[in-house]
């Protein structure tokens, strides 16, 4: 029965390392706008043939 | 577009209007004005037309297209480092807010800005605030040519005096969800540890690795105690300090009571400790701060004149030549060029030019006003026209606008307010919880001094008000949330409360009663035939003033050809039709004698036919729609109009406010200020709706300051509340509504006190265990939210919000 410390400590770990997580998500401004990303997801990449080259270009 | 099509009215493929006065044909598409076209074209050009396929006629009206030079002052190395936020010696980092950005279209449209202009190499968009955040080689671009490409495209950003105060940190508060995400973490885990303890089966498990488990219930529950409750400890230590108990007391007496006793008992093995309903607590009460915090990012309440103001102002020097100066280092004697549609930043003197201004911003009257040389032109008037020199007489800061920010009502922070519901119910929930406390301790102490100690500490445990503390901001928070859906914003949840409590109104008249872009106009003299009514539309038909404007879409008919057409500025216009000699105009311009002038208040436009004066228009103040209704709903308030204007208007707004309503004309806007005060006075609780820059004292003043505006992004003073002007029938409803939150918190303390009068008198006999604990807690708790959610629905589709 003594895994039962180990298996605590692990799931503590495991439990902090997604706090740890979250808290770098929230610090890197993630939780800052909630709306744009979602929109931005959905725009096609360019599907033109020749300025979108240059296009592509610059994008990467 | 179907209809659009039957009636052989095109809608502009660039921003979807009308093309009522041209249309302009390109690639098969039409637009209603160069300006669109010219767009479009620089769109086509660079294949962003996917602009146009995400959203229909997504685009920007560019009617009104301004001089590009106005941005001159971008150049000023001084302004440029007021205003960019990161600079190396590559990049440049800055930060625009651009109130026209509306759908999905915009923001694909600026996130490839670096298509248009390849010294722009990132664009990221912020659609709730309105921001975009952009990097530029400074090398390649200059921070002038990027806002001109922003202005050419239809997303002018707003640069204003108060970008330049100084960086303002507008970065959203983290720290709530910091906290909530701490305070989740503990809670999980120590809820895992305590689970245990809740099944008889697993005694053995519990005497085992009790202590165990007890010390790392303690270890987890550390960080909430110190970080994430510090928020009700401090709030209930400033409370003892003022004299006052709020509602954060019996909580942080409640949340201490449980802390140490845990600690106790799992140091000297007595007990699991209450670890579980500690974190558990402090988790869910930070949720219901997170639903209180959760205000309008997007709009700004607290701007004063600075907002408005631009950030420089073209100078004249001794030698004529022009110079770009900061608001700020303006002073008396500096001889200012005002273009068209730029704003007057300080009180000056008209020198040379034609001045028409306007001063929608400030009083709400969007009708032009002429001003001769020599008068002085009080800052916050935008000038119509053409441009012109003026001389300043007084600082910015000085003005007679912006002395109103000099009050000691605009420097006071606003205060707590003592009187809230919950913090009147903490004030007697403590009282009553330390009696019932201090009862079973003189029952027990005789008896059983264990048992004592035990009833004591859970009385001051399970009384803690969390139920209490969950109601308020989860009904204002669900309040604020219908009343945004019916776009009325509120600052913040306290406001809600504030105007459950209102009993007088007191409005702003231009503006705010009226509608600032209609008015009506009725002729008076003789009548007019047909020939002669085509004669004056034609002639009407060349002048772009607003005057013009309304009587020409008033007037039936054809137009015909004019020669010698000219207009006056600010006098009349005069133009030949079929050999008729036409004036239209001002009475002065006309001719009329001043003592024939029957009315002076009223503005009215004459009109003269080969010399006879034929009669004049005059026009009326529309008054928005639905104002009778409200003000029928109000009439239990005390009633009251402040208005800047003369009292032409009067009989007509005692005839819909009624007798007792107070009217207030030629109000200056320090004037309305001191009004609300004398009624603050006499112990009323007052609302101020108004809609310019001089209302903001008076917004500021009363107890809700309403802001009504046309365009939610666009103009606002600071204030408690932002109301939509097509929002403005409901008004009456929404302060119903209000009340009828108040009584739903009171019932939702009721239910809360049912859950207490248990839990106390289970508590009292020594009955309470981690058990029951941890079955009452979460229960009392989510029973309160989910109760709140539920009656603030029901109550607001009941009232038709």
């Amino acid at each position: 029965m003594y895994i039962i410390f180990l298996m605590i400590a692990v799931s503590v770990t495991v439990a902090a390392a997604f706090l740890g997580a979250f808290l770098w998500a929230v610090r890197s401004g993630q939780y800052d706008d909630d709306y744009t990303p979602a929109v931005r997801m959905l725009f096609d990449n360019e599907t033109n043939a020749k300025p979108a080259k240059s296009a592509k270009k610059e994008t990467s | 577009m179907e209809a659009a099509l039957q009636t052989n009215v095109q809608n502009c493929y660039h921003c979807g209007d009308a093309c009522v006065d041209e249309l302009i044909m390109a690639d098969e598409k039409a637009f209603c004005c160069s300006g669109c076209k010219t767009v479009y074209e620089l769109l086509e050009e660079n294949n962003l037309c996917t602009y146009y396929n995400l959203d229909e006629n997504p685009g920007i009206s560019i009617k009104k297209s301004l001089s590009e030079a106005r941005f001159a002052y971008l150049d000023d190395a001084g302004v440029e480092a007021q205003l960019i936020s990161f600079k190396d010696s590559n990049i440049c980092k800055i930060t625009f807010y651009t109130p026209q950005m509306h759908c999905s279209s915009c923001i694909w449209l600026l996130e490839n800005l670096f298509k248009l202009n390849s010294g722009i190499s990132e664009s990221t968009v912020n659609f709730l605030r309105k921001e975009i955040s952009l990097t530029y080689f400074h090398q390649k671009t200059s921070l002038r040519e990027v806002v001109t490409l922003l202005t050419r495209i239809g997303y002018e950003p707003e640069i204003t005096l108060a970008d330049t105060d100084g960086k303002k940190t507008s970065k959203p508060n983290r720290t709530i969800i910091y906290k909530l995400g701490v305070a989740g973490f503990s809670f999980g885990n120590v809820m895992l540890l305590a689970f245990p303890d809740y099944l008889a089966v697993t005694e053995g498990l519990q005497r085992t690795y009790g202590s165990f488990f007890g010390y790392l219930s303690f270890l987890l529950s550390i960080p909430v105690f110190i970080y994430s409750a510090r928020g009700f400890f401090t709030s209930a230590i400033e409370g003892i300090k003022q004299r006052m108990v709020n509602i954060d007391l019996p909580i942080a007496t409640g949340l201490l009571a449980l802390f140490f006793v845990s600690i106790y008992q799992v140091v000297s093995g007595t007990g699991p400790g209450y670890f579980d309903s500690f974190t558990g607590l402090v988790f869910f009460m930070l949720i219901g701060k997170y639903f209180q915090q959760k205000t309008y990012d997007t709009l700004s309440f607290d701007r004063d004149y600075t907002s408005y103001f631009p950030v420089s102002v073209t100078v004249l020097k001794e030698e004529g030549e022009e110079e770009a100066v900061a608001v700020r280092n303006l002073k008396v004697g500096d001889r200012i060029r005002i273009r068209n549609q730029e704003l007057i930043p300080a009180d000056a003197m008209l020198l040379r030019g034609q001045a028409m201004i306007d001063y929608s911003f400030v009083s709400g009257e969007s009708e032009p006003v002429e001003k001769v040389m020599g008068e002085v032109i009080y800052a916050g008037g935008r000038q119509v026209g053409e441009s012109i020199e003026l001389e300043v007489v007084k600082e910015v800061s000085q003005g007679y606008l912006t002395q109103l920010w000099n009050d000691s009502v605009f420097s006071k922070e606003e205060h707590q307010n003592v009187s809230t519901y919950a913090n009147v119910a903490g004030k007697w929930f403590i009282i009553v919880t330390l009696i019932v406390a201090a009862g079973s301790l003189i029952y027990w102490v005789p008896r059983d001094m264990e048992m004592a100690m035990r009833a004591f500490t859970s009385v001051l445990i399970i009384a803690c008000p969390c139920a209490l503390s969950l109601a308020t901001p989860f009904v204002h928070g669900h309040t604020l949330r219908v009343f945004g859906r019916n776009k009325f914003f509120l600052k913040n949840t306290a406001v809600v409360e504030t105007l459950s409590k209102i009993d007088t109104v007191v409005f702003d008249k231009t503006g705010t009663l009226t509608e600032p872009s209609a008015a009506e106009l009725s002729y008076t003299g003789k009548e007019l035939t047909a020939a002669q009514q085509t004669s004056i539309k034609s002639v009407l038909s060349h002048s772009t003033h607003p005057l013009s404007q309304r009587i020409f879409q008033s007037m039936q008919g054809e137009i015909v050809a004019v020669d010698n057409f000219q207009e006056y500025t600010g006098k009349g216009l005069i133009g030949e039709v079929n050999g008729n000699l036409v004036r239209v105009g001002s009475a002065s311009y006309i001719g009329v004698k001043a003592d024939a002038v029957k009315d002076t208040l009223k503005t009215t436009v004459y009109v003269s036919f080969d010399g006879v004066i034929l009669g004049y228009y005059t026009f009326y103040n529309v008054y928005r729609s639905g104002l009778k209704n409200i003000l029928t709903d109000l009439n239990d308030k005390k009633l009251a109009v402040l208005s800047g204007d003369n009292n032409h208007e009067a009989a007509r707004l005692e005839e819909l406010l009624g007798k007792e309503a107070e009217l207030n004309f030629n109000q200056s806007p320090v004037q309305k200020l001191e009004y609300i005060q004398q009624l603050k006075k006499q112990d009323h609780q007052v609302m101020m709706v108004g809609d310019g820059l001089n209302d903001a004292g008076a917004l500021r003043q009363s107890d809700a300051g309403i802001a009504l505006t046309n365009s939610i992004t666009n103009f606002s003073p600071s204030c408690d509340a932002i109301l939509d002007a097509s929002a403005f029938g409901k008004l009456s409803k929404f302060l119903r509504f209000s009340k009828t939150t108040m009584t739903i918190i009171l019932a939702t303390f009721a239910v809360s006190l049912v859950y207490n009068v248990i839990g106390l008198t289970l508590a009292v006999q020594g009955l309470f265990s981690p058990i029951v604990s941890a079955i009452l807690m979460p229960i009392s708790s989510l029973s309160v939210i989910i109760f709140a959610t539920l009656s603030v629905n029901i109550a607001a589709k009941r009232a038709g919000l």
